[in-house]
């Protein structure tokens, strides 16, 4: 019988790899792969409260699988926009995108 | 507490995952931080099958670790240049992140560890594929019509906004 | 008499006007404006001064009343005291009217010619009207405040236009000279309105008198700093030394405001508070009359072997206003008959003073447009070329030296007469300065049309008569001068209404037109021909007094130690120390701070969303941990 919070612990610390991730990556792509441990983790924690919490039901369940999906919808618009910032400036690095900033 | 076949599994399971996103972070080259990416994914599919949900591992393998990961390898490649490899980080950045998220983690898992949960109990059973497609089109209480449909609107959105933004001018 | 709103607001919008759209306009078309709107303000105002005085006429008791068309609370302060716009009309009020427009509008007329071609032509005919508004709204002041504010008005006119030759030091120089010396002087007018206002409960002219009867002690003082605004304003000692500096302005401009209206403000502010003089405070009357008759003296000395004929006018000038002052200074009841004949004197003395002097200064703008030099020394023998200037000018002398039958004789004549009610002494002081007067007008005339003449100079440019534009208000003023003797000015005003018949007592006169005929004899036989060995021997018998005369007496030199070594070194120079030091230090220390935290903080912006995730990481965090460390 493994124990709830043990999943917990383990999205937890998926969860802030994934910031550490995104504070410190420069690379854009590098940052977006954070940003899916994150979502990762937030889908781990729904479904595991969904079976251990309210097993009768299917609200972190459905919240996981939509979350799928809306991370695929995610990614795939943010990987448009890297490969149009990269025609642009022919490179990805955060330290190099300073046109748009003001 | 008694070393159980599942909880050798789980064991396998959370260090695979834990160890595979710390390497996704960490790492220098991006494509290896791709492959690390992966190993999490597959290792939280693994997790979902092992609280027996294996729909939505099922949909995890396909949709994540077969359409996502698969679609970064390709941005990867596009987009890769020498800079990917040489990537150094500034120490203070490093320091400051790896405090803050440290810290964040401490106060995060003293929170979940001293938090008082519902009782939780653990049922095994697989969840019929039936019952997620009747809840999935259902427009009753705990239906999910809307949201189904309002996903497929979106990633139809996503569709063209994707060709839009990354189209050759 | 509402229309009489017209007689501020015309020249106000004509400033305006002139002011903001000048530069567009041609200069004749500016300077057509600004004489045509004082034209018809000097149409207003005879219509006011004809219908006050015939048409409204005297009431039951036989007096003129004191009419107020405006009248509006501008500034409550309390429940009985308030600072009040509008316009009165008295017979002194109306008799100013009268006296500023014609000036005014003759020197508008003679601009013409004077400042013809000058750069600023437009601006400085923006300034006259703005003068001519200000000094109007002055003499219509229905209360001590508002006569304040125009008053300064008044001042920061004369400012601009002694300064309107803004390139030249000297002009700049007497300009700002004029402004805080007048400024220094109105801080006491200032001082004195505001007890005045505190302690009569009101700042009208009419105060209710057991309140004024409580005041004791504080109304003499609060009149007598009012006194000390007046003498900054009509140049008495020691306060006159801006006036002769002043003349650096155009010479219409001398006529105008320093010679005929502006620098009788003071006399007209005694006139003005007068019943509060001779009720309240008889003491600090008198002690005007001193200081008038002292200055009047000064004045008259220093005018005697002053070179730069704009200064002799000008020291004559301060000995007219002398003369009002003390006139007014030696009354000791509102009774014409007993004791009170000073007032009427005194204003009598200032509407033909104000004829004739603008005359001189006019006459003495003719000249200097002709020979292009102040000093006596490029002038003698112009009577051939310029007759209608010498005629003028000559009438204007005799004038003011009190020969019969012209103005001045009859205005002075009473102003004597007053003095002699008095004390004889004043009256025998004051017909010696009369004397001084004489002589120092005709040393001026002698030396300006008769006797030695520089030739080299007027064969190298001829000495010519002005144009019409400048003759003609010569002229007019000559005929206002012959005649403004005859006026029966006492009917009109007088220092408690009633009418009073102007009687000469040829006592008085006899012994005036005497000494004014020595003054007269003495000067032609000194210079009146070509050699002044007189003159030059005098000079060198009484050196010391002729070169501290032609200085002044150092009166700008003791200012200037005593400004300079006593105030600047003693005083300004530590509190600028101070200024600088300690309270900019503190200052610049507050800012450097400022600045070098604005640079430490600045790093924060920098524009990285993974540095700003950073800090909002760290702001959740510290909420969480505050939220833990509190429940």
């Amino acid at each position: 019988m493994i124990r709830m919070e043990y999943y917990l612990i383990v999205s937890t610390i998926m969860m802030f790899v994934g910031i550490y991730g995104f504070v410190t990556r420069r690379n854009l792509l590098a940052m977006l792969i954070s940003v899916e441990l994150i979502l990762n983790s937030v889908d781990i924690n729904f479904v595991v409260f969904n079976r251990f919490l309210f097993p009768g039901e299917l609200e972190g369940f459905f919240f996981a699988l939509f979350a799928i999906g809306v991370s695929a919808a995610e990614t795939a618009v943010a990987i448009a926009i890297i490969i149009n910032i990269y025609r642009n400036i022919r490179n990805i690095q955060v330290r190099n995108l300073r046109e748009m900033k003001w | 507490m008694e070393i159980s076949l599942e909880t050798i599994v789980f064991a396998v399971l959370a260090l695979f995952t834990t160890v595979s996103a710390v390497l996704a972070v960490t790492t220098r080259r991006i494509l290896r931080a791709a492959t690390y990416l992966l190993f999490v994914l597959f290792g939280t599919a693994g997790i979902y099958f092992q609280l027996n949900y294996s729909f939505l591992g099922a949909v995890q393998l396909l949709i994540y670790a077969g359409g996502i990961t698969v679609l970064y390898v390709f941005s990867i490649l596009l987009t890769s240049s020498e800079g990917d490899k040489a990537e150094h980080l500034k120490g203070y950045k490093l320091v400051a992140g790896l405090i803050a998220t440290c810290l964040g983690l401490g106060v995060c898992l003293y929170i979940t560890l001293r938090h008082d949960f519902l009782p939780s109990h653990f049922e095994h059973g697989e969840l019929s594929v039936r019952t997620i497609g009747h809840a999935l089109m259902s427009s009753e209480k705990f239906g999910y019509v809307l949201p189904f449909e309002v996903i497929s609107l979106l990633l139809l959105a996503c569709i063209v906004g994707g060709i839009l933004i990354a189209r050759k001018r | 008499m509402e229309y009489t709103i017209l007689i501020l607001l015309l020249p106000f919008v004509s400033f305006l006007v002139l002011g903001l759209a000048g530069m567009k306009l041609r200069p004749v078309a500016a300077g057509v404006v600004g004489t045509a709107v004082v034209a018809v303000v000097a149409a207003v105002s005879y219509c006011t001064a004809c219908e006050y005085f015939f048409a409204v006429g005297r009431d039951a008791a036989g007096l003129y009343p004191t009419l107020m068309p405006w009248n509006g609370v501008w500034l409550p302060i309390s429940e009985t005291l308030h600072i009040d716009l509008g316009i009165l009309l008295d017979p002194i009020s109306v008799m100013m009217l009268v006296v500023i427009s014609t000036v005014s509008l003759m020197v508008h007329i003679y601009s013409f010619g004077y400042m013809k071609g000058e750069r600023g032509f437009q601006r400085y005919y923006a300034f006259l009207s703005l003068f001519t508004m200000s000094m109007m709204g002055l003499v219509v002041a229905t209360n001590i405040f508002q006569m304040y504010l125009f008053w300064e008005l008044v001042g920061v006119s004369s400012y601009l236009l002694i300064g309107f030759y803004y390139t030249k030091k000297e002009a700049i120089a007497a300009s700002k000279k004029a402004f805080i010396v007048t400024r220094f002087a109105d801080l006491g007018f200032l001082v004195g309105i505001l007890f005045y206002g505190y302690y009569a409960g009101t700042f009208s002219f009419t105060p209710d008198a057991k309140l004024l009867v409580a005041a004791g002690g504080m109304i003499p003082l609060a009149l007598g700093l009012m006194f000390i605004g007046g003498a900054g304003k009509s140049a008495m000692f020691p306060l006159h030394i801006w006036l002769p500096d002043a003349m650096e302005g155009p010479t219409p401009v001398s006529a105008l405001i320093h010679a005929a209206t502006m620098v009788v403000a003071g006399v007209y502010l005694v006139a003005r508070m007068f019943p509060l003089f001779v009720g309240y405070a008889p003491e600090v009357l008198h002690w005007t009359a001193y200081i008038g008759a002292f200055t009047a003296l000064y004045a008259a000395v220093v005018a005697c072997v002053q070179s730069d004929i704009k200064r002799v006018l000008a020291f004559s000038t301060i000995s007219q206003i002398g003369f009002m002052i003390v006139s007014l200074g030696v009354c000791t009841s509102t009774d014409p008959h007993a004791g009170g004949l000073g007032y009427m004197a005194s204003m009598f003395h200032l509407f033909t003073h104000a004829l004739f002097k603008a005359l001189l200064f006019l006459g003495a703008g003719a000249i200097i447009h002709a020979v292009h030099s102040n000093e006596m020394s490029a002038m003698g023998g112009l009577r051939r070329y310029m007759p209608l200037t010498h005629a003028t000018f000559l009438v204007a002398c005799l004038a003011i030296a009190g020969i019969w039958p012209l103005s001045g004789f009859f205005s002075k004549d009473e102003i004597l007469t007053a003095c002699f009610a008095f004390s004889p002494v004043m009256g025998w002081v004051m017909t010696a300065i009369a004397g001084l007067t004489a002589f120092y007008m005709f040393r001026l005339y002698y030396n300006i049309f008769w006797g030695r003449e520089n030739r080299e100079l007027h064969a190298a440019h001829t000495p010519h008569e002005a144009p019409w534009t400048m003759t003609l208000p010569l002229l007019i003023l000559a005929a206002a001068t012959l005649a403004a003797g005859w006026i029966p000015f006492g009917r009109g005003i007088s220092s408690n209404g009633e009418a009073y018949t102007i009687h000469i007592d040829w006592s008085v006169a006899g012994i005036s037109l005497c000494v004014a005929a020595a003054g007269i004899a003495l000067a032609t036989w000194m210079y009146a021909r070509e050699k002044q060995p007189e003159a030059d021997r005098l000079a060198e018998t009484f050196s010391g007094l002729h070169r501290a005369a032609y200085h002044r007496f150092y009166i700008d030199e003791v200012y200037q130690f005593i400004t300079h070594r006593v105030i600047f070194a003693c005083i300004s120079t530590p509190i600028a120390w101070f200024d600088r030091h300690v309270v900019d230090g503190v200052m610049n220390l507050l800012a450097t701070a400022i600045h070098g935290a604005a640079y430490a903080v600045r790093e924060m912006q920098s524009g990285s969303v993974q540095r700003y995730c950073i800090w909002m990481l760290c702001g959740a965090l510290g909420l969480t941990i505050l939220v833990l460390i509190i429940c």
